[in-house]
């Protein structure tokens, strides 16, 4: 009998940690209550006195801090605070001058003339030039150095060359042929391979971030420790803890220190999305991006204030491998992607106030006049029934009496994992579709899009630039994007006249049209623009959400 | 024994000593397996365990077909429903019903635990079993070997066979197991290397028994009692390490489901308030463990002779 | 002894190189090229990755020039990390993981042992059904979903310990906890076990019959003789702990080598790989040594280097 007894006391056990779940039924986002002092009571604390420090997750640890070699987000969320391109962008997404005061251009678009500012310098006092500049574009550019990023720079004129130089090449004379070059110090002169009316949008991103090239000859191991961190931005790093946390302070050197408000940044590396919620909850952070899955529908349904929705720059996709059955069949892939019921997938899953994707180029990008996605609309409609008759004659003429098994690909992460469950079931109910879901590593998944060894696999892509055409080139013939394996000899033709000309109209005209044949195609199925949800602490201002990068702290404040 | 009033000296006769009586046992013969049977019985305890077991496999079997709902189908506007009349365990976050979902997840890993602890169990019994009386080049060479498999770190080896194997129920179990049955194997030559010196294992040797017959007769019988609560604690270990391979993205795929993947897919509810999505799975595998637990610990009461009233 | 000792280093030795040269094949032998990336590689600079990491030479003498360094201790780059070598990453890593792991323990033994014991002691009384309900609740709550709700409990709603990182002292109390659960509840369940063997034995009764004090029974004969079983999986659970607890290094944002050798086999880092393997098992092999040291200790009547008679 008293065995019974501990299986009753299991079962209070539980029963009373469920209770407790009924009553603790929002998410905890009341204002800041006082905290109890702990050893981190300074952290939990801003006092009127204290130093303003703003406290972040990096959600992983920085692959590489050195702007030629970074690798992605974890890198430039750090080095876009760190350092600064000739340009900047404004709150509201304009390009400002940067390190660049000035610039212009030649007639046929093909050589740009910056001219830097006097007064920009180093952390460690160093001056900025041109010279930093030329330096830094090159190593980038310099096949040995195995830059991830290089073909951000192939805009230049020979740079595509240099960096795909075979071994035995003369690399000094192709470096010496790269079209930048620093004129004297504050002068630098580009050359670029063709007319690039986004040009200059580039030259704020990372890639294009100068080096100090006193600095790096001297220590060409000078990003891998604080201690002999060198850049030129609004903040510098004063110590990294490897894989568990870093510090930025405010750059004294830095030419407009006096907009800057924050003292230091404070960087912890927490995988673990929930976890990282539920340090938000215990103000431990300030500012969490990206949010949980679950927690997102709550708050946006809660209407609480803390919970924003910046803009983002990016579509979320199914790649088709074009080159396996039955994907090969165009009936086939509309069908698939006719029958996915995008509004269900916006409102119920990703819950984000991501918008259904039609088309593929995301809104944000200004066309000719208004806005490109706006322009474009809707390319195709969700039709069940007619999805189930293209089907069935995209079966017939690959002479397929069912559909055959295949498998969608995700890389692992819960947000992607309901997505394709859903579609999964969606493709099940409404065209009696069977797939299997495989999840896999994010590398594993790229190396196997490389190789073509897939069926479906789930993508994304983030604009580098703001215009359309970091889009439309994903798909040329043979594009190193391509990853459906398609090939369209019109849209090539189309977008590389867009590619060619400085004429708006015409561009803007010919990716519409190419974006026309894409979604005709439909070698990829597009499912819905992202947003970037974030949340961040009431005393927080100033942080702003640039469209295709994380949540910019430049110039934030912590009010008391 | 004082002076009890109603006993007197007359009531007692001397029972007679004959010499064929000195050796009559006195019990009727029963057979060892029976003896264990009529213990079970009367362990309560045990037998609640077992009728647990009984009913959790059961319900694994007709709970997935009891009400009517499959446990793929979504239905957005029924997600995150709290337990009610027409869906017992509640909804989940892609609004499919949790009580056919729990219960096919029953299925699986309860699957997955029994198979995993049915070839821990041979495998080390008989690995450790003949590395042990054997002793010497013989043992030291088959825990070397043993070493070495156990050496090479659990996760690699799952997420290898998980690559090779199409991902699935069969690659988990051959994953978990290529290793898991060393623990077993290590604990058997512990008590193997223990028994081996005592004196009745030292007499049947030196009358000529053959090594299975020791194994067999002697040893197994007088190891089954650590060697069975750990078998019990195999099948739990078992279905939290698929628990465990679900967190990291290694579990069945969907839409199928384990209590691990549940567990799992519930975390991130909890932290908008519904327990009831980590409850149930949680509370299903405790209830399974408590139940092997408790049987598993009968069976060892009622296998154990010195035990024998 | 000594010759004892010197033969099983020598044999871990030669076990440590079989564990390298399995976990390379293995290694070379998923699918998956660690440089894939977005876009292509320019073939040149794919060439000088390939190179650089000596991936362009056979199979063979990729294999010699490892064990080279591997002689001299160095476990080269990372592929991942252009900051921190493997030799970097561990030795940051190793400390911080031992440090967990060993709190941990440090939970889980004493008390593990401490209920199991009570637990047999007080047989079917309320100290064993207490100890028993904690046990069962240690073995059937997976750590993830534990910490999960003490992250909850404690560090949100009650804030008496902060929610992650490895900042201070009370930054490791969540974190130990967690992992030293499951340990603990398997010690206590197996020490019971044991004890009430143990305590049956004719040698008790013969100790309890000389007239023997209780406490002196039970720690003199009884502990030594029921921890044997505990004592060898004692000897896997700190194994496992310290390097194998990458889920609860990964909830908590600990930077230790749970979570970074796991991070590695997803990117198919193999330096990283084959780093941590190796000193895994090497501790792995050690703390065997240490065991099978330990049980001629405790009890002396196994002879260890004795042959089967």
């Amino acid at each position: 009998m008293k065995r019974k007894l501990s299986v009753g006391l299991v079962l209070l056990l539980f029963i009373f940690l469920a209770l407790s779940g009924c009553f603790s039924g929002e998410t905890k986002n009341e204002p800041e209550k006082p905290t109890a002092p702990s050893e981190e009571g300074k952290e939990n604390e801003q006092e009127a006195s204290g130093p303003k420090i703003l406290r972040l997750n990096n959600n992983e640890e920085p692959g590489s801090l050195h702007p030629g070699t970074a690798q992605g987000t974890h890198d430039s969320w750090i080095l876009e605070h760190a350092f600064e391109g000739l340009t900047k962008k404004t709150p509201e997404g304009e390009i400002i001058p940067g390190i660049a005061e000035s610039w212009d251009t030649s007639e046929d678009g093909l050589t740009w003339t910056f001219k830097l500012r006097g007064d920009a310098k180093w952390s460690n006092g160093d001056p900025v030039t041109a010279h930093d500049f030329e330096y830094a574009w090159k190593y980038a550019l310099n096949p040995e150095t195995a830059s991830t990023y290089a073909y951000q720079l192939y805009y230049l004129e020979g740079g595509e060359a240099y960096n795909s130089a075979e071994a035995g090449a003369d690399l000094e004379a192709l470096e010496a042929a790269v079209g930048v070059k620093a004129v004297d110090d504050t002068t630098l002169e580009v050359k670029l391979a063709q007319p690039t009316p986004y040009f200059v949008d580039l030259t704020s991103f990372y890639t294009y971030y100068p080096i100090n090239k006193a600095v790096q000859e001297a220590d060409p191991n000078w990003y891998q420790e604080a201690d002999s961190y060198v850049s030129n931005g609004a903040f510098k790093l004063t110590e990294w803890k490897h894989k568990e946390s870093m510090k930025l302070a405010k750059n004294e050197n830095y030419y407009d220190r006096d907009k800057i408000n924050l003292d230091e940044v404070h960087f912890v590396i927490i995988d673990d999305e929930n976890t990282s919620w539920q340090m938000y909850q215990s103000d431990e952070l300030d500012l969490v991006y990206p949010l949980p899955q679950d927690v997102i529908g709550q708050l946006k349904a809660e209407n609480n204030p803390e919970f924003q929705i910046g803009s983002d720059l990016a579509v979320y996709y199914y790649n088709l491998n074009t080159e396996k059955k039955p994907f090969n069949n165009v009936k086939i892939r509309k069908a698939l992607s006719m029958a996915v019921d995008r509004e269900t997938i916006v409102e119920h899953v990703a819950q984000g106030g991501q918008l259904p994707a039609y088309s593929i180029v995301p809104p944000g990008i200004p066309d000719v006049s208004g806005d490109y996605q706006e322009n474009t609309g809707k390319l195709f409609e969700a039709n069940i029934e007619e999805a189930k008759k293209l089907l069935e004659e995209g079966l017939a003429e690959e002479g397929l009496d069912k559909f055959p098994a295949v498998t969608l690909t995700y890389n692992t992460s819960e947000g992607h994992k309901m997505i394709a469950e859903a579609v999964q079931e969606m493709w099940r109910k409404n065209l009696g579709v069977e797939i299997t879901l495989e999840n896999v590593e994010f590398q594993v998944k790229l190396d196997r899009e490389k190789a073509g060894d897939y069926e479906i696999s789930r993508a994304g892509w983030v604009g580098d630039y703001v215009d359309p055409m970091t889009f439309m080139d994903l798909w040329v013939t043979d594009g190193p994007y391509n990853d459906a394996n398609w090939s369209n000899a019109e849209y090539d033709k189309l977008v590389n006249l867009a590619k060619t000309t400085m004429v708006q109209e015409d561009r803007m005209k010919a990716m519409h049209d190419a974006e026309k044949i894409l979604m005709d195609e439909m070698p990829v199925i597009p499912i819905y623009f992202y947003t970037k949800p974030f949340t961040v602490k009431p005393h927080v201002t100033g942080i702003y959400t640039p469209i295709n990068s994380y949540p910019q702290f430049i110039f934030a404040d912590i009010k008391n | 024994m004082k002076n009890h009033p109603n006993l007197t000296e007359d009531m007692f006769t001397p029972v007679e000593q004959k010499f064929e009586e000195a050796e009559k046992i006195a019990r009727p013969s029963i057979s060892y397996w029976k003896d264990v049977w009529n213990r079970l019985k009367e362990n309560k305890l045990a037998l609640l365990g077992l009728i647990l077991i009984i009913i959790i496999g059961i319900m694994a079997i007709i709970g997935p077909h009891l009400n009517g709902y499959t446990y793929y189908e979504q239905d957005f506007t029924k997600k995150n429903l709290r337990p009610n009349a027409e869906h017992g365990f509640g909804t989940d976050a892609s609004g499919r019903e949790l009580f056919t979902r729990a219960w096919y997840g029953a299925r699986i890993s309860l699957f997955i635990g029994l198979m995993a602890a049915l070839i821990d169990f041979v495998a080390g019994i008989i690995y450790g079993g003949i590395s042990g009386i054997r002793g010497g080049k013989v043992d030291n060479v088959m825990m070397r070997i043993a070493e070495v498999l156990y050496a090479i770190p659990y996760l690699l080896m799952v997420i290898l066979v998980m690559i090779v194997l199409e991902r699935g129920l069969w690659a988990i179990i051959i994953a978990m197991s290529i290793t898991g049955w060393i623990p077993m194997a290590r604990l058997v030559r512990g008590q193997v290397l223990q028994l081996k010196e005592y004196e009745y294992i030292q007499a049947a040797n030196a009358m000529g028994a053959k090594t299975s017959w020791i194994l067999r007769r002697h040893i197994i019988p007088n190891t089954m009692g650590p060697i069975l609560v750990n078998v019990t604690l195999t099948v739990p270990t078992a279905i939290f390490a698929e628990a465990t391979l679900s967190f990291l993205g290694l579990g069945i795929p969907a839409p199928k489901a384990s209590w691990g993947t549940m567990a799992n897919d519930a975390l991130g509810s909890i932290l908008i308030g519904n327990f009831y999505q980590l409850f149930f799975p949680a509370f299903l595998i405790s209830l399974t463990m408590f139940a092997f637990n408790v049987f598993g610990d009968g069976l060892r009461d009622a296998l154990d002779p010195k035990l024998r009233k | 002894m000594l010759t004892y000792i010197g033969k099983r280093i020598v044999l871990a030795v030669v076990t440590l190189w079989v564990i390298v040269t399995l976990t390379f094949i293995l290694m070379h032998s998923i699918p998956g090229n660690p440089f894939a990336q977005e876009g292509t590689m320019p073939e040149a600079v794919y060439n000088n990755l390939q190179s650089y990491y000596n991936l362009d030479k056979p199979l063979h003498v990729q294999y010699g020039l490892y064990l080279l360094s591997i002689l001299q201790f160095d476990f080269g780059p990372s592929y991942k990390s252009s900051t921190l070598t493997v030799n970097d990453l561990i030795v940051n890593g190793f400390p911080v993981s031992l440090h967990l792991g060993t709190q941990a323990l440090l939970i889980a033994i004493p008390l593990g042992l401490l209920f199991g014991i009570i637990a047999a002691l007080y047989r079917n009384r309320w100290p064993d059904y207490s100890s028993m309900i904690l046990a069962i609740v240690g073995i059937s709550v997976p750590n993830f979903i534990l910490a999960t709700f003490l992250i909850n409990y404690l560090a949100v709603e009650l804030r008496w310990f902060p929610v992650a990182t490895w900042k201070s002292w009370s930054h490791t109390v969540l974190p130990s906890l967690s992992l030293a659960m499951m340990p603990m509840a398997f010690i206590a369940r197996l020490m019971r076990s044991s004890m009430l063997e143990v305590m049956s034995q004719d040698y008790i009764l013969t100790a309890k019959a000389k007239g023997l004090k209780k406490g002196t029974i039970i720690l003199k004969h009884a502990i030594r003789n029921a921890i044997l079983p505990v004592v060898t999986i004692v000897g896997i659970l700190i194994a496992n702990i310290v390097t194998g607890s990458f889920i609860i290094e990964k909830i908590f944002g600990i930077p230790g080598m749970g979570e970074m050798f796991v991070t590695s086999i997803f990117n198919r880092d193999y330096p990283v790989i084959l780093g941590s393997t190796i000193f895994y098992s090497a501790i792995l092999i050690l703390l065997i040594l240490i065991v099978d040291i330990a049980y001629t200790w405790i009890d002396p009547r196994i002879k260890i280097t004795g042959e089967s008679k």
